[in-house]
This record gives C-alpha cells, sequence and structure tokens, in this order.
C-alpha cells in the first residue's frame, strides 16, 4: 500500500533544508505521497529510509512484460478492485493455446496470428500463443516463430526441453508455464537463465506465497500466478482473494498477475470462463479454440472493461460528411458517444447512402442517456446545428432526429424554425432502411 | 505459512424478495422464486459468516422474455429457434419453461387491447406454472392502460409490472399496491437516478420487499461497461447500509444483445465476425455473465443455449 504524506515525513530528515525545492520537509512528502516529485531530489535522506520508500512505491501487482521481436505485452500494476474506482490499466492477454505435435501448428498459428477485427475505429489482434510440449518442443517453436511476431508462452516441465526452446528464443520475453512445490528449484533456474517469467501454480494461497517468496530468493522476480480453482465460482474466490491481498495487505508474495485456462473445464464453457476471468483480474486469459465468434466478443468484453470510466470514450462534436453528401442529401443527428457515433456511421457508410451526420456535444453520453440526463435535448440540438453551419450546406433543411427521442420533435421544431423535423429508428442497425424507405 | 485473508465486512444485505403465488398464498403458481438476499459482494461468500436455510442469499435466476404478439423485429435466429410458438404467448412460455427458464416475461405491445393484454396473461397464467413478470409496450399512457386490468384480474398473483420510470411510475405502482403486485423500477445507468425512483415509489407506500430495481444495462460493445459498474456501485451502497438501493437487481441483457447489430445481422459484416449464430449467442452469454459477476439478480433472456449457458455459470458461482 503506498504511504501516506505523514507517513513519508517521518521517513525524511525533517531539517526544512529546502535544497529540494520546497519550503518543508512535509511539503516535499506531500509530493512524494502524490507522485509528483522523485525522492532523489533530497540530498540528504538515509539509506535505509531510501530502502523503504521504494518497497512502498513498488506496484502492489507487479507489472510482467512479455516480448518478441517487436511486439510485447504488459499485464499487472493494477490498483484497484473495482474499475469505478479508478479504471483497470493493463489489459489480459489473450494468448492461443497450441499442442507442439499438431501437425497443422504453423497453418493454425499463422491464421490465427493474421486476425483483426475492428471494433470503434480500433484493431484488435489475438496477443500471443502458448505452445504444449507434447511432442519436439523446439520443432515447434521454430515453426511458430516463423509465422508469428508475437509474445510466445511454452509449456512444459522437461528443463532441458525448456532450455534449449528458449535458447531459441533469445532476446525475447517468454512466459514458462508452470513451476510448482516438485520442480521450482530447476525453473526457476531456467527462467533465470533465459530471462523468462516463470509461472507459479498451486492449488492453495498459503502455498502459492510460498513458492513465490523461494523463486524470488534464487533470483527471479517476474512471475505469474496460476490459482488452480475446479470451477468459476473458486476461481473467482481466489483471484479476488489474492487481489486484495496484494492491494489492500500489500502481501508482495502474491503481489503478480495471474493466469487462467479458459477451456479447463470444456470447450462448451471457454467462452463464459474468459469472461469471467476478463472481468475479474486475469492478467492472462489461454484460449484453446481460435473462433472469430468467440474471440470478438470477448476482445471487445475486455477493451469496455479495461476502459477509464473517467473519460468516455468521445468523438468531436461537428458535421461528418459520409458518402460525400450533397445539398440535397438528409441530415441526421446523434450524440458524440464513440459507440453511438461509430454505429451510426457505420450503418450510414454500408448503406452506401450520402448523409451529413451531425454529432451534439452530449458530452460522450448515448442517445438514451444523455436524453436522460438532459445532455441531449431540444436546445442542444438547434445549437448544433445553427453552430455547425449547417443550413448553409443543405438546400434541403430536413433534420433526422434518433427514435429513441422522438418525444423531441415539437420542442426541435420550435428551435428550428423552417427546419422540417422527422423521427428516424431508434436503433443504428435500421438507418439504411428508413434512408431508402422514408427519405425519398 | 498461513495467510490472513482480508475479509470486508458490511453492515447492510440485499433485501430477500419472493415473485409468484401459490394457491395457498392466494395465487395459483406451481413454483415462486426468492432471490436476493446478498451479505457480500456478488458470490464472495468467505467475507460472510456462514450462512444457511433461509438466511442462505438466494442464486440469481432467469427470466425468459416472450411478447403477446409475434415480435417482427426480432432476429431471424430467435425466430428459428422458437418456431410456431412465437405466434402463440401461451405456447411460448411453455416453450421457455422446457428451456429452463425460472420465470417469465411477458412483453405487451401497442397492438394490444385491455381485454387482449387480460386475455394473454391469464393465458400464459394457465399454461405455465412459473411466477410471471408483465411489462407494457413502454409507452405511458398504453402502459397504464393495459397494466390496470391486467393487475386487477391477477390480482394474488404477486406478478412483477413494469417497467416503471421516472417519467411513469404512479399509475403502475397504485395499482401493483391495490393488488399485491411488485413493480420493476428502471433507472438510465445512473445510482442517484436509480436511488430517486426507488424513493418516490417507497413514499407512495410501496412495501420494500414489492420493489425490483433495473439499473439498465447496455450490450456488450454498446456501454456494457457503465451498466456494469452502476450495479456494482449500487450492490456496494446497498452492503454499505443505503437503505434505498437494497433492492435486488433485474436486467435485460436479452434486449440488450439482441438488438445490436453482431447478433441481428448474419450477412454483409466483417468477417472477422465469424459464425453468426455462435456470436450472436455468444453477444447474449457474455454480455449477461458480465452482469451476473457485477451483482444482477434476475437476467432476462432470449435464446435458449444462452439460458443453458448462464445457468451453468451460475451454478458454479453459487457451490464454490
Amino acid at each position: 500500500m503506498a504511504l501516506s504524506g505523514i507517513q513519508i515525513y517521518k521517513m525524511l530528515p525533517q531539517t526544512n533544508c529546502k535544497e529540494c525545492g520546497f519550503p518543508t520537509c512535509l511539503a516535499f512528502a506531500m509530493k512524494l505521497a502524490a507522485k509528483q516529485v522523485e525522492l532523489g531530489s533530497c540530498p540528504y535522506v538515509s539509506e535505509e529510509s531510501k530502502k523503504q520508500l521504494a518497497e512502498s512505491a513498488a506496484p502492489p501487482i507487479r507489472l510482467i512484460t512479455l516480448r518478441a521481436n517487436g511486439t510485447e505485452i504488459k499485464v499487472g500494476n493494477e490498483v484497484v478492485m473495482f474499475r469505478h474506482e479508478k479504471t483497470f490499466y493493463n489489459k489480459p492477454g489473450l494468448f492461443l493455446r497450441v499442442k507442439a505435435s499438431d501437425p497443422d501448428l504453423a497453418k493454425k498459428v499463422a491464421a490465427a496470428d493474421a486476425y483483426k477485427v475492428n471494433y470503434v475505429g480500433m484493431d484488435f489482434t489475438l496477443d500471443g500463443y502458448a505452445i504444449e510440449a507434447d511432442s519436439d518442443l523446439s520443432a515447434a517453436v521454430k515453426a511458430v516463430r516463423d509465422v508469428t511476431k508475437r509474445p510466445l508462452m511454452l509449456i512444459a516441465n522437461d528443463v532441458t526441453l525448456l532450455d534449449s526452446s528458449l535458447g531459441l528464443l533469445a532476446g525475447e520475453g517468454t512466459l514458462i508455464y508452470a513451476g510448482d512445490s516438485s520442480n521450482y528449484e530447476s525453473l526457476a533456474d531456467v527462467a533465470k537463465k533465459h530471462k523468462a517469467t516463470l509461472v507459479i501454480k498451486s492449488d492453495s494461497l498459503d502455498d502459492l506465497a510460498d513458492l513465490t517468496q523461494k523463486v524470488q530468493a534464487k533470483g527471479v522476480e517476474d512471475m505469474v500466478l496460476d490459482l488452480g480453482g475446479k470451477n468459476l465460482g473458486e476461481w473467482l474466490t481466489r483471484s479476488t482473494q489474492a487481489r486484495r491481498l496484494a492491494l489492500k495487505s500489500n502481501f508482495k508474495p502474491l503481489g503478480y498477475p495471474t493466469i487462467f485456462f479458459a477451456a479447463q473445464n470444456g470447450v462448451e464453457k471457454e467462452a463464459v470462463y474468459a469472461a469471467q476471468a476478463i472481468a475479474k483480474y486475469a492478467g492472462f486469459v489461454v484460449l484453446d479454440t481460435f473462433a472469430p465468434e468467440m474471440i470478438y466478443p470477448l476482445l471487445v468484453l475486455r477493451e469496455n472493461i479495461y476502459t477509464d470510466p473517467q473519460k468516455p470514450i468521445q468523438v468531436q462534436p461537428g458535421v461528418y460528411e459520409i458518402n460525400s453528401p450533397k445539398p440535397e442529401s438528409p441530415v441526421l443527428v446523434t450524440t458524440n458517444f464513440s459507440i453511438t457515433y461509430f454505429a451510426v456511421a457505420n450503418e450510414v457508410e454500408g448503406s452506401g447512402l450520402p448523409a451529413w451526420l451531425v454529432v451534439t456535444d452530449a458530452e460522450g453520453m448515448s442517445v438514451l442517456t444523455a436524453w436522460a440526463a438532459g445532455k441531449f435535448d431540444a436546445e442542444r440540438i438547434a445549437k448544433a446545428i445553427k453552430g455547425f453551419n449547417v443550413a448553409d450546406k443543405v438546400s434541403k433543411k430536413r433534420i433526422v432526429l434518433p427514435g429513441h427521442v422522438a418525444v423531441l420533435s415539437g420542442e426541435v421544431e420550435e428551435e428550428l424554425p423552417g427546419w422540417e423535423v422527422r423521427v428516424g429508428p431508434r436503433e443504428a442497425v435500421d438507418l439504411p432502411a428508413f434512408m431508402k424507405q422514408a427519405l425519398n | 505459512m498461513p495467510i490472513e485473508i482480508p475479509k470486508d465486512k458490511w453492515p447492510g444485505s440485499i433485501k430477500s424478495i419472493t415473485i409468484g403465488a401459490t394457491s395457498a398464498e392466494g395465487g395459483t403458481r406451481a413454483k415462486i422464486i426468492t432471490i436476493g438476499g446478498g451479505t457480500t459482494m456478488p458470490y464472495l461468500q468467505f467475507d460472510a459468516p456462514v450462512l444457511s436455510g433461509d438466511e442462505a442469499p438466494n442464486k440469481p435466476v432467469i427470466a425468459i422474455e416472450i411478447k403477446s404478439h409475434k415480435p417482427e423485429d426480432w432476429s431471424p435466429l430467435l425466430a428459428e429457434v422458437w418456431g410456431e410458438a412465437m405466434s402463440d404467448p401461451a405456447e411460448w412460455a411453455k416453450k421457455a419453461e422446457e428451456a429452463g427458464a425460472d420465470l417469465i416475461v411477458l412483453a405487451l405491445t401497442v397492438d394490444d387491447s385491455a381485454e387482449d393484454a387480460v386475455r394473454v396473461v391469464k393465458s400464459v397464467l394457465s399454461a405455465t406454472g412459473l411466477p410471471l413478470i408483465v411489462w407494457g409496450p413502454g409507452q405511458a399512457e398504453k402502459d397504464n392502460e393495459l397494466l390496470v386490468p391486467v393487475s386487477e384480474a391477477t390480482k394474488g398473483e404477486k406478478l412483477v409490472l413494469g417497467i416503471c420510470e421516472d417519467k411513469n411510475y404512479r399509475t403502475i405502482v397504485a395499482t401493483a399496491m391495490a393488488n399485491g403486485h411488485l413493480v420493476q423500477a428502471r433507472a438510465p445507468m445512473d445510482v442517484n437516478l436509480s436511488k430517486q425512483l426507488n424513493i418516490l415509489i417507497s413514499d407512495m407506500g410501496m412495501p420494500k420487499d414489492r420493489i425490483l430495481m433495473d439499473p439498465t444495462t447496455g450490450a456488450l460493445g454498446y456501454g456494457i461497461e457503465y451498466g456494469y459498474s452502476v450495479m456494482e456501485r449500487l450492490r456496494l451502497a446497498a452492503l454499505q447500509g443505503d437503505a434505498m438501493t437494497q433492492f435486488p437487481m433485474i436486467v435485460t441483457p436479452g434486449f440488450e444483445a439482441w438488438k445490436t447489430k453482431e447478433s441481428k445481422v448474419g450477412e454483409g459484416v466483417p468477417e472477422a465476425w465469424g459464425d453468426w449464430t455462435a456470436r450472436a449467442i455468444n453477444w447474449e452469454t457474455i454480455t449477461a455473465t458480465a452482469l451476473v459477476e457485477s451483482g444482477a439478480d434476475i437476467v432476462v433472456l432470449r435464446h435458449p443455449e444462452s439460458v443453458k449457458r448462464v445457468k451453468g455459470a451460475i451454478e458454479e458461482l453459487i457451490t464454490a
């Protein structure tokens, strides 16, 4: 847990020498607590205090970076239990597990690696591959490395095998699965030698904490936890407990990201298992099935859960031209919540019909939410139409309101004399049909 | 070395609420449902003293949504799975019960007259022994026109009537109070607005064990994160002792997920979206799973396969 300003003050020289640039040691301590200055600005702080302060400044959940040639994924470094308390920072890595013995290994990985899906203007992909050593691991690693530049995870118990395979991945940050009470010593050695991150596995948090301390004593700092658990409920309990211990008790032995295998109880449960893991603190989620119809919703869920709740994703208010509109093209109105904007813009674009899309400043809220909050009313709509000089662009003064705010049409007519106000469909998906049928 | 797990101790809890009445209680339901009773954040039983019997928190339940008339705007995938039953609410309700519903949501439409509405509600009550939630079409005047006679004709059944919103709740609450029903109180994804509506409804004299709170949700990809966090915050407020947030939560992931393009449209969409049917079911299932994790007590779904999967998830969550 981060120290308070007062706690930090007690560790400072308390001489108010001002050499740090602040009038008092207390003022400096407050700035330190807010992480706005570096401890190095104090020339007189003791070595002992330095050590203690460095420990308290270390993130409660260690930041783990897996790296390949050119791509990397960072997980951990989280600070809250619930996203509304601040935000969740580092999205869990989605890895696809493949077997070394799979004759179609390279083909499968290449196909998964080419996968890319667009969601509200962002391209999402998988983050890496887990290779299970059920036959020649080195050959599999070579084959996979030929077709992907993403980070890898190696699943094997044989240290010699791991050693030689990791040798093929020099310079990368790879994940090894997994050290337990029987093999942690040799796996820690190989992880240290190759600067790899080691998964530590146990069915009990007590044992897990013992193991991570032993592995750390052998010189390995980068670890990931496999918490075990026989079903969704057990995993949720353990994941919550580990996160609480790290965040609330500053319990370092469990201050690492976790890994979760989504298909452990069958591929029919994979989507639901992965969904819980994404919402409830997993650092890495391993999938067994490469199915776009499952991966797309999971990537979207991950994006939604890890969106900063303090900053609604918005687009710039203004007039957007879709399919090269002409003066007689219709004027559609919506809000500046980016999901709303993209839903509307994509539909109109897909319809091939030209339109002027007026995006009002609704403080980043969707149509219904903004309307309920008084951020999308007749006045704001009229202000946008006037402020963006829409009348100068069109020959036909006719605007289309979203169906959800049909009740506003009377007021909008009053606010915008000379304009015809039409009510469109409630959902963006119905816009093309509406534009074809009703707007001729 | 045994670790001491930090525990969250909460002074408050979610109210236990029962929907439906058996013949002994003045209704005709073969089965009644009790929800709520939670004393921790969802499924974190290690935080609470061991509870058993009547004190144990009740598991979340699944409602299947049916309509009084065959909906023309639903995804063809839903039309395919429910088939002919969609034209007959009684038949549809039976099929929903077979599909694993714990209760039925019957949504009336603007095309119903008051007589139609009463007839349809009665036919559904005869067709299934499950508790029933009845929604008006969502237009204030029409809601009142249909729900009042429905409420009177089913006195004592302990239905849930909805949907109450700040623009229109008085008539629905009054008739629910007079006839022994419950109400569903919906506010648009905002902790304070939810709380305010609950206060208004309580102030009318509605007993606190007859209010369900509907915080509204968005589908996966369409604002689910707002609903998700509002639900977590409502649950936290309830546990901290705020009496006006201690009502069980009902949410409608089926309605939300099935109006997204991802579920509705099979052609002309990006290849990266994958198989249509599987994607649509995943969209509903994943939306619902996230909401169950954030504290939903009733999730209203539309596809039988989603019902099966979300039920499976709930079973695993409560048996940890």
